[in-house]
């Protein structure tokens, strides 16, 4: 969240980073064999300039021993509405770009961008050009650039201008013949919420969201789903109407993270931890996402939405749901959803609202060596504004696994650091050989995943220190698999890009869990609205003092991260 | 930090090991495996370069063993261990000791190699040159989980493919056949888009070319076709040609790092292609450790297959 915050400043109004919208990704999981053949298409017949294809057709050159072999994208392009956003040029166009130098892209890949600018292809080409090499996380090569940028091309126009349309509908069909993209194309919307329904509807107005026989068509949209339950009821409603559920992704790219990923590794592929993931083992669980930035040049976007919504609602709860869940009868779209859901479902919120949720707004300090404005002087934001920078709130989940165990979530702009983290915090050892003076520096057990930055995963328990007398004080254990910068680790989005291309859905949450999220926020949201104001706070803290009272009234204290 | 130890033994160099990493403050290892790389002094320098870049994706312990060859037989019978122990910055993402060993004990590096494995890690043996003859039964290739070898360091690459095919055992692998992956991808994302059998299949390649052979070898035992072998200029493989009853599927890369893709009924399309360096084929080769089955069937190939060279 934090490097997508960091993103939106001074972004240009028709190309924002935040695209409202919703839908579903209840895709099978596909194939490496079967990528350009959905369910939709199994009766796939010849393609205007294709080969025969036949039938229960399996490729010879693919084998499950085969494991060097990586996974392709079929043939396919990508049109990215607000191209000249800042999520697209430090993000997608490089994105884009690692992938193809990864060789992961199929051969005649097209970009195609939108936006309005008065702009050729090859000015496009250009700014492609400049953001890859700024922002792209392997080396410039030009041979793979050659690749790409044969098959790049810009439309200019607005959203409500059919020309444009048109023009965009025929620069797809020229590119179906001379790249042979096969009438495969993803949709990314990167745009504000505001113009997400004009999108959608010009893109089923002219034909463009029905894909050819034998071929798919996939709408990809950023957060916010909507802004409370009812808004994001309304959003699916409107994309589904356009799009097949099944190949609307929405992007969360937290659950791109290789880290996220790995806490389902972590829990469900080894023998150690499973057994104490519960009740009788845990005392409560912190998920903390903190950015030490402001809101930057987005006040517009983020007044009047905050940070619950801007981040409880999407990422803090899927990283709960992966926390908490039961294990999946496999890993595949349809059983991930599943337990995720079945968490969201049982996610109780605390009786009295009052004290154990609390929200805030950074204040006028000096953070890291820098003075900084409050978030009442921030350009564009009204002083009375009681917009949240700041949230915390105390979740239940439930069952038989968590019941009493209480999940802190807590998010905010211009904290101590920036930093993702989840943290376990297990209960006391029952009884201690050890006298109270030998155990006094002696915190609880803790096993921290590190989202972001550092990836990786801290134990925390005690150990004797070194020298004659009993003394026990906490030490730390760190593990950090591999390299930001190596080629096989890859950034968030390309990951998830690679996955809309592929169709593959794992990790993708689905329109149900939307909704379960606002489900758990709304009730807050709107107590908030009646109940007093947010708290201020110091930039550079870790948050109000409310915070650390909400905490003490439990006999618990937040984690400094 | 660096730490010379000059007529040492095995025990000396895990506490040199254990010193260096309490100097940098870091007793804790996060090593996932131990890399050995038996080499000569020549070929020392850019081996330890290649694994130090792979280890910033797979962190290991690294142990190059260096044999040095003594001039006299005075010498010969001088046995001696020399270690130069690095952790910290000088040595990527974990720890290097190079261990150079002069007379008898060149003999039995394994003896000073074991003690020094991490443990309960897998065991990666590299010979960037000079590979026995049996890989696997080869002191210290026995030690291996994974035993890499690389046919483009030999003189008669070709008779070495074939001693690779008699000594196979699971968990060789050689870097002749790492270099084919990208190829091998774009070959299968071609068939993917063109879904239909082939029936002829040609490679395209400079004269005793060991990865243009283990491909050839490779279409042969999955298509089941035979597959024709080309001699071109190169450099190295230069096309894969797969002739299908609608036309001819064509990867075709006549210099540089530019391919074109050719599908029957499709237009062209450029493709990079590039030929990688050696640490990425090496944490390619490191990303997985378990027997890799499908190098087996590109050695063994299939019998249906006919030589036909022609000069271009």
């Amino acid at each position: 969240m934090t490097e997508l915050e960091a993103l939106p400043d001074g972004t240009p109004q028709d190309a924002a980073t935040t695209p409202e919208g919703s839908g579903d990704t209840t895709v099978e999981p596909v194939g490496v064999k079967a990528v350009d053949v959905t369910a939709v298409d199994v009766k796939a017949e010849a393609k205007s300039n294709g080969p025969v294809p036949v039938a229960d057709w399996e490729n010879p050159l693919r084998d499950p021993r085969d494991r060097r072999l990586p996974r392709i994208a079929g043939p396919s392009g990508l049109v990215i509405f607000g191209v000249t956003g800042d999520l697209s040029r430090k993000k997608l166009m490089p994105a884009v770009y690692d992938l193809a130098n990864r060789g992961l892209l199929p051969p005649g890949f097209s970009l195609v961008g939108f936006a309005r600018r008065d702009w050729e292809d090859e000015d496009f080409a250009q700014i492609v050009h400049d953001s890859v090499k700024e922002h792209a996380r392997t080396p410039f090569r030009e041979e793979v650039w050659q690749q790409l940028a044969e098959g790049m091309r810009f439309i200019p126009g607005t959203f409500d201008d059919d020309t444009a349309f048109k023009q965009l509908r025929s620069a797809i069909e020229e590119l179906d013949a001379a790249r042979g993209t096969s009438g495969n194309y993803a949709f990314y919307l990167s745009v504000p919420p505001k113009f997400f329904p004009k999108v959608v509807q010009q893109l089923k107005r002219h034909g463009l969201a029905s894909p050819p026989e034998g071929s798919w068509r996939r709408a990809v949209i950023e957060k916010p789903f909507g802004h409370d339950l009812e808004s994001a009821r309304e959003l699916n409603a409107l994309v589904h109407d356009v799009f097949d559920p099944e190949q609307v992704f929405r992007i969360d790219h937290y659950l791109g993270k290789e880290t996220v990923q790995n806490i389902l590794a972590l829990r469900f592929a080894n023998q150690m931890y499973e057994p104490i993931w519960n009740r009788s083992y845990v005392d409560h669980v912190q998920i903390t996402m903190a950015e030490d930035i402001g809101i930057g040049g987005r006040a517009g976007y983020y007044d009047g939405i905050g940070s619950a919504r801007d981040v409880i609602q999407n990422h803090l709860l899927q990283l709960m749901a992966l926390t908490a869940m039961e294990e999946p009868i496999a890993f595949d779209a349809e059983s991930l959803l599943t337990e995720k859901l079945k968490v969201l479902k049982s996610v109780k919120l605390p009786e009295n609202l009052g004290e154990h949720t609390v929200r805030g707004q950074y204040a006028a300090a000096w953070q890291g060596g820098e003075k900084v404005r409050g978030y009442l002087q921030e350009e564009g934001i009204d002083p009375k504004s009681t917009t949240d920078t700041y949230a915390a709130v105390k979740l239940e989940v439930d069952n038989r696994r968590w019941a009493g165990v209480p999940f802190y979530l807590r998010t905010g702009k211009r904290l101590g650091r920036r930093v993702t983290e989840i943290a376990v915090v297990f209960q006391r050892a029952p009884h201690s050989p050890f006298d109270s003076t030998a155990t006094e520096e002696l915190g609880q057990n803790a096993i921290v995943i590190r989202v972001q930055p550092d990836e990786g995963m801290t134990v925390r328990f005690g150990s004797k220190v070194p020298g004659t007398s009993m003394e026990i004080r906490d030490v730390t254990m760190d593990f950090a698999y591999g390299e930001s910068f190596t080629e096989s680790s890859p950034e968030a989005y390309e990951r998830l890009i690679l996955d809309v291309l592929l169709g593959d859905a794992n990790l993708f949450p689905r329109h149900q869990e939307v909704e379960e999220s606002w489900k758990v926020l709304d009730p807050i949201e709107e107590y908030w609205e009646t109940h007093g104001k947010p708290a201020q706070y110091p930039s550079g803290s870790w948050g109000p003092k409310e915070a650390d009272e909400m905490l003490a009234r439990d006999g618990r204290s937040w984690r400094r991260p | 930090m660096k730490i010379d130890l000059t007529d040492t033994t095995a025990s000396k160099i895990n506490k040199a090991l254990v010193q260096g990493r309490r100097a940098i403050g870091t007793p804790a290892v996060g090593m996932v495996l131990t890399m050995v790389i038996v080499t000569d002094e020549e070929n020392a320098y850019d081996a330890i370069k290649a694994a130090e870049e792979a280890s910033r994706e797979h962190p290991s312990r690294t142990l190059v063993v260096i044999k040095r060859h003594a001039r006299t037989p005075r010498d010969r019978t001088n046995s001696r261990l020399d270690a130069e122990v690095r952790v910290g910055a000088d040595s990527g993402a974990g720890e290097t000791v190079v261990l150079r060993t002069y007379g008898e004990v060149s003999d039995h590096a394994d003896s000073v190699v074991l003690p020094l494995l991490l443990p309960d890690a897998p065991v990666v043996v590299w010979w960037p040159v000079d590979a026995p003859e049996v890989p696997a039964k080869d002191p210290l290739g026995a030690l291996a989980q994974r035993r890499i070898t690389d046919m483009y360091a030999v003189e008669a690459p070709l008779t070495a493919l074939q001693a690779r095919v008699n000594s196979y055992a699971p968990g060789d692998t050689d870097l002749a056949w790492t270099r084919l992956t990208p190829w091998r991808s774009m070959l299968a994302a071609a068939l993917d888009q063109a879904r239909t059998k082939v029936i002829s299949a040609a490679v395209e390649s400079e004269a005793d070319n060991p990865s243009a052979e283990l491909l050839a070898r490779w279409l042969g035992a999955r298509l089941e076709v035979p597959v024709e072998r080309v001699v071109t200029a190169g450099p190295v493989v230069t096309a894969v040609r797969l002739g299908t009853k609608n036309g001819e599927i064509v990867i075709d890369r006549p210099e540089g790092p530019l391919a074109t893709l050719s599908l029957p009924g499709q237009p062209s399309r450029t493709l990079a292609l590039k030929v990688r360096s050696t640490s990425e084929l090496i944490a390619e080769e490191l990303r997985r450790l378990d027997a890799d089955e499908m190098y087996a069937v590109a050695l063994r190939g299939e019998s249906g297959t006919k030589e036909t060279p022609r000069h271009v």
